[in-house]
């Protein structure tokens, strides 16, 4: 396979996957019964300005979709002058809305909040990476040993927990030892600087905690059944017969065919630990993106809900396809 | 003492609930220095267990029940590891540990379908480096010069060093593959239907390297193969298995000429030798199956399929005797 | 029908997939009958004094009561009905459409078949809660909605399964005799393919259906469950919203560890069956090599193992 064939497919795949999710995410708030957005506009809190400029923005007098009458005059071009375009082009603009709670440009509170769920996110996957490959490795090196029960065991059943729960139990655990809610205490700020930062990976103790233990469990069952997998390859036999030490099969052999598969694994889970960081902020009240994601619906402030929806599908999209490219450089097998 | 005597080996596979299947039972036999041995049979006879049994490198369920592998080492200057004393060792009575040393460096062995036998995410030039490194305690620059040395012997041009196993076409991997078990310069090769798969050209050019080597540098060979053809070509003696027992083990000559087991005469019969003045118009082939290892025969393991047998045969499991001095046949018909 | 046989038998001497089944059952039978196990009716609130709001466990009330003085084990019992019948009906629903799609892209191929998994393959990328969440919120809350959304989003992963099956059972001799005495399509993939898909088809809807629990009780957690119904989701709802500050362990618990508990139990059952039905039995080369060579520990003839 040709690494260059496949690397342009799978970006061909994820524009039009882009593609498809903008649409989608246009609809959405558009046909359901309601029609949120048209809602906008009787909504006491905006001002008239903002009305006015949302109006404008995104062409709410306007047909949604297409004009049928302009078409019939022939005119074309005209007929898509919509609400559909309107969104488009504002999108092009990253105008995303205002929110209906707080009156604030939609983008600007989510540029605001990304990074903590970023940080949140990588933190916890990191962790949820090491310990998955450990135990997966230890465990199918040992298959069939009561250790291999115990790691399967436990994988098991963190994957059957839900992330909210865990997050209650280490929230009661932890109240009284380590911050349970929040990203900062009330008063610190960034300029204070290293104590500023210090508390906020405080408060990023827990979370990460319960983020990392709930998406190890797939790690490490990917990692057991894929290292399970390598080891009975001949090349494993080869290793051996030519007088390698197990340690020695593992970090030159194993390891790093048996890797392989995890990338894909990671590229998989993304949409699950999107999911994971809302329940997980909601619980802790760490205000990112999923944090806002969750107050947007429980306000029912829908130009943000559409924004953050945008935003996480998006990314997914983003980070899968990173995670294509990465497995590409990584498998010899799919080369120039 | 030859270069390798084996003796009684008996290896079992266990089952999921626990019961032995005995794949090999109590095969002896002894190779001398640059002389090569074929061992025949059906698939499924014994014959790689034999030998990864001899290696201990037998998968998770296998048991090496009984038996003797006394190697005598010779005294070679590849291998500061062992040292250059002339030493009389039963492999399996060494601690793992000690094993590994004597793997590859003094007995290496060619697996069969070199298909998955390379690591495909690992340079092949790596991967031939890699015993020389492990067991001569050399630094990369004199390793890769002798791996240039080792591709030139099979006839592979050193620029492939730097390629990925799935660059290289069927032919070449077992070329490569041969390549890589002579790397420290073993007293003994073993290859493991190296020619199956392989289309006759190919074939013919493996052999040749085969016979070169032996001449050329001394090498011992075990030949394990159900080609007749290709054990006439280059073997000097002659181990016959069936159902995991030896049936008949002598010289090539005796083995071609004055086959004396029913089952070896029946080989004979099937393998038309193009040079015989009768040439037979017919191929014989010998009716029935292999027995089923969780269903042996009580007596014989070839009488259900045997055309010559008594009441005895299925009662009583013939010894392996010596007819005449270098041949042994385990039949209870041969008497003399 | 004589895989299905073998299937249980080989099923009834794996003790983990007993346990899970056991687990299992237990849920089922107080869903079914909890009108008879539950000491209260859930709704009614109980000689309501203040000092009964988030009462701790007591004689009367074994798990204590709730934050508006209904006893909590009889939300718990009755709870577990609302969490089946949305892991059964939403799992059922994403096994149907997951296994068409996947048998029709796996028998026919071509255009409709690459169609098909492209498909697949936006919605598996769409992240699942989020999407969830944006259409109960636009679309309103109730257990149909529930169970809809989460049977229309949950089939990506069966139509895969299923598809790479029915890709390598395509091309098996019993097939293409059928083909060559001229049975229809849709013949051979009902009579033929179907059954042989069935053993996998069944495991992953055990698994499926602990998935369908765990996104209902995430949704309702969020806030957006059914508002007329109990469920454990909901209960952990009002229990973060409201009894957390006052560490009602007795409200904030059970729910969870009853979530838990079910899913617990699917996982292990299901597990124990894809391992069954879809073995892959592969030995690996690396094991411990001192119990390879019993005679370096000296013991010979103890190691013939009972024939």
């Amino acid at each position: 396979m040709q690494r260059s064939d496949y690397l342009i497919r799978r970006i061909f795949f994820a524009l039009v996957t882009l593609v498809v999710v903008i649409v989608f995410n246009f609809f959405l708030f558009r046909i359901l019964p309601g029609d949120p957005i048209k809602a906008i506009v009787r909504s006491p809190r905006l001002t008239r300005e903002a009305k006015e400029k949302l109006r404008v923005d995104f062409g709410l007098d306007k047909p949604v979709f297409f004009d049928a009458e302009r078409l019939r005059e022939g005119d074309v071009v005209g007929a898509f002058d919509t609400q559909f375009t309107a969104y488009v082009r504002a999108l092009a603009h990253g105008n995303l809305g205002i929110s209906f709670r707080s009156r604030r440009d939609v983008g600007e509170v989510l540029a605001e909040r990304v990074w903590r769920t970023v940080v949140l996110v990588a933190a916890g996957e990191t962790l949820a990476l090491v310990f998955g490959m450990a135990l997966g490795l230890v465990s199918a090196w040992r298959r069939g040993t009561r250790l291999d029960m115990i790691i399967l065991l436990w994988a098991l059943f963190s994957w059957g927990l839900p992330t909210f729960f865990l997050g209650i139990i280490l929230l009661i655990l932890g109240r009284g030892h380590l911050p349970v809610g929040g990203m900062v205490i009330p008063g610190l700020k960034p300029e204070d600087g290293w104590t500023y930062w210090a508390d906020v990976g405080r408060h990023l103790i827990l979370p990460t905690l319960t983020m990392a233990i709930v998406y190890t469990s797939s790690y490490v069952m990917i990692m057991r059944s894929s290292v399970v997998e390598v080891l009975s390859e001949d090349y494993i036999l080869t290793a051996k017969a030519k007088g390698l030490s197990t340690l020695q099969i593992m970090r030159d052999h194993a390891l790093k065919n048996a890797m392989l598969p995890m990338v894909t694994m990671i590229a998989l889970n993304l949409g699950y630990t999107v999911g994971g960081a809302i329940q997980v902020e909601t619980v802790f009240s760490w205000p990112g993106i999923g944090r806002l994601m969750y107050d947007a619906v429980m306000k029912r402030d829908y130009p943000v809900l559409q924004g953050t929806f945008l935003l996480l599908a998006v990314s997914v999209v983003a980070a899968n396809l990173l995670a294509d490219i990465l497995y590409s450089v990584l498998d010899p097998r799919v080369k120039m | 003492m030859a270069l390798l005597e084996v003796r009684n080996l008996s290896v079992d596979y266990l089952t999921d609930d626990g019961t032995a299947l005995h794949a090999v039972e109590d095969v002896s036999f002894s190779l001398e220095q640059a002389r090569s041995l074929g061992l025949v049979g059906e698939s499924g006879c014994g014959k790689t267990t034999t030998m990864l049994g001899m290696l201990r490198l037998l998968p998770a369920e296998g048991r090496i029940v009984s038996g003797e592998v006394r190697y005598r080492s010779l005294q070679n200057a590849h291998s500061p590891r062992l040292g250059g004393v002339p030493r009389e060792v039963d492999l399996l009575r060494l601690s793992e540990r000690e094993m590994r040393k004597y793997r590859w460096n003094r007995i290496a062995i060619v697996f069969q379908g070199a298909m998955n036998a390379l690591n495909p995410v690992r340079r092949v030039g790596d991967q031939i480096a890699e015993p020389i490194m492990l067991h001569g305690a050399v630094d990369r620059t004199t390793a890769s010069e002798r791996v240039v040395e080792l591709l030139e012997l099979v006839g592979i041009t050193p620029e492939m060093a730097r390629q990925y196993p799935h660059q290289y076409s069927g032919g070449m991997r077992q070329r490569a593959m041969t390549a890589m078990a002579l790397a420290c310069s073993p007293d003994i090769l073993i290859a493991d239907e190296p020619t199956t798969a392989l289309d006759v050209m190919i074939q013919a050019q493996i052999l040749d390297l085969f016979q070169h080597l032996q001449e050329q540098l001394g090498l011992s060979i075990i030949l394990v193969t159900h080609d007749l053809g290709v054990v006439a070509e280059i073997c000097d003696d002659v181990l016959v298995m069936y159902g995991g027992r030896t049936a008949e083990y002598a010289s090539v000559d005796t083995i071609y000429n004055e086959p004396l087991h029913p089952y070896t005469q029946r080989l004979m019969e099937a393998f038309p030798d193009i040079d015989s003045p009768a040439l037979k118009t017919s191929l014989a082939s010998i009716p029935g199956y292999p027995p089923p290892l969780d269903a042996l025969p009580a007596g014989c393991r070839f009488e259900p399929r045997c055309y010559c047998k008594s009441d005895i045969c299925a009662v009583e499991s013939p010894p392996l005797l010596a007819v005449k001095p270098g041949h042994y046949v385990a039949c209870h018909q041969v008497r003399d | 029908m004589e895989q299905f046989k073998e299937i249980w038998r080989t099923f009834r001497r794996r003790p983990m997939g007993i346990v899970g089944g056991l687990t299992l059952l237990s849920v089922v039978f107080v869903a079914i009958f909890a009108p008879w196990l539950a000491p209260y009716d859930p709704d009614e609130k109980i000689d309501v004094e203040p000092g009964d709001l988030l009462a701790p466990p007591d004689a009367g009330h074994l798990l204590g009561r709730d934050d508006a003085g209904k006893d909590v084990l009889s939300q718990l019992i009755y709870g577990a009905r609302v969490s089946l019948t949305v892991g059964f009906v939403a799992s059922f629903m994403s096994m149907f459409i997951g296994t068409t799609v996947g048998l029709v892209a796996g028998y026919y191929g071509g255009r409709i078949g690459n169609a098909l998994m492209r498909l697949v393959d936006f919605l598996m990328v769409i992240p699942d809660l989020p999407l969830m969440l944006v259409i109960i919120s636009l679309w309103g809350r109730g257990l149909w909605k529930i169970i809809l959304v989460i049977g229309l989003l949950g089939w990506t992963y069966t139509a895969r399964l299923v598809r790479s099956q029915v890709l390598s059972i395509k091309e098996r001799q019993f097939i293409l005799r059928a083909r060559a005495i001229g049975a229809g399509s849709p013949r051979i993939i009902a009579r033929h393919i179907f059954p042989q898909v069935l053993p996998i088809i069944l495991a992953e809807a055990v698994l499926s259906i602990s998935g369908a629990i765990i996104a209902e009780s995430s949704l309702s957690f969020l806030g957006l469950g059914d508002p007329t119904l109990i469920s454990w989701g909901m209960m952990l709802n009002f229990a973060f919203e409201r009894a957390i500050s006052r560490m009602a362990w007795w409200f904030l618990l059970p729910p969870g560890f009853a979530i838990i508990w079910v899913s617990l139990g699917l996982v292990l059952m299901g597990s124990t069956l894809e391992e069954i039905v879809n073995p892959r039995l592969k030995s690996h080369h690396l094991f411990d090599a001192r119990r390879m060579v019993a005679l370096v520990a000296g013991e010979s003839a103890n190691q013939r193992v009972n024939e």
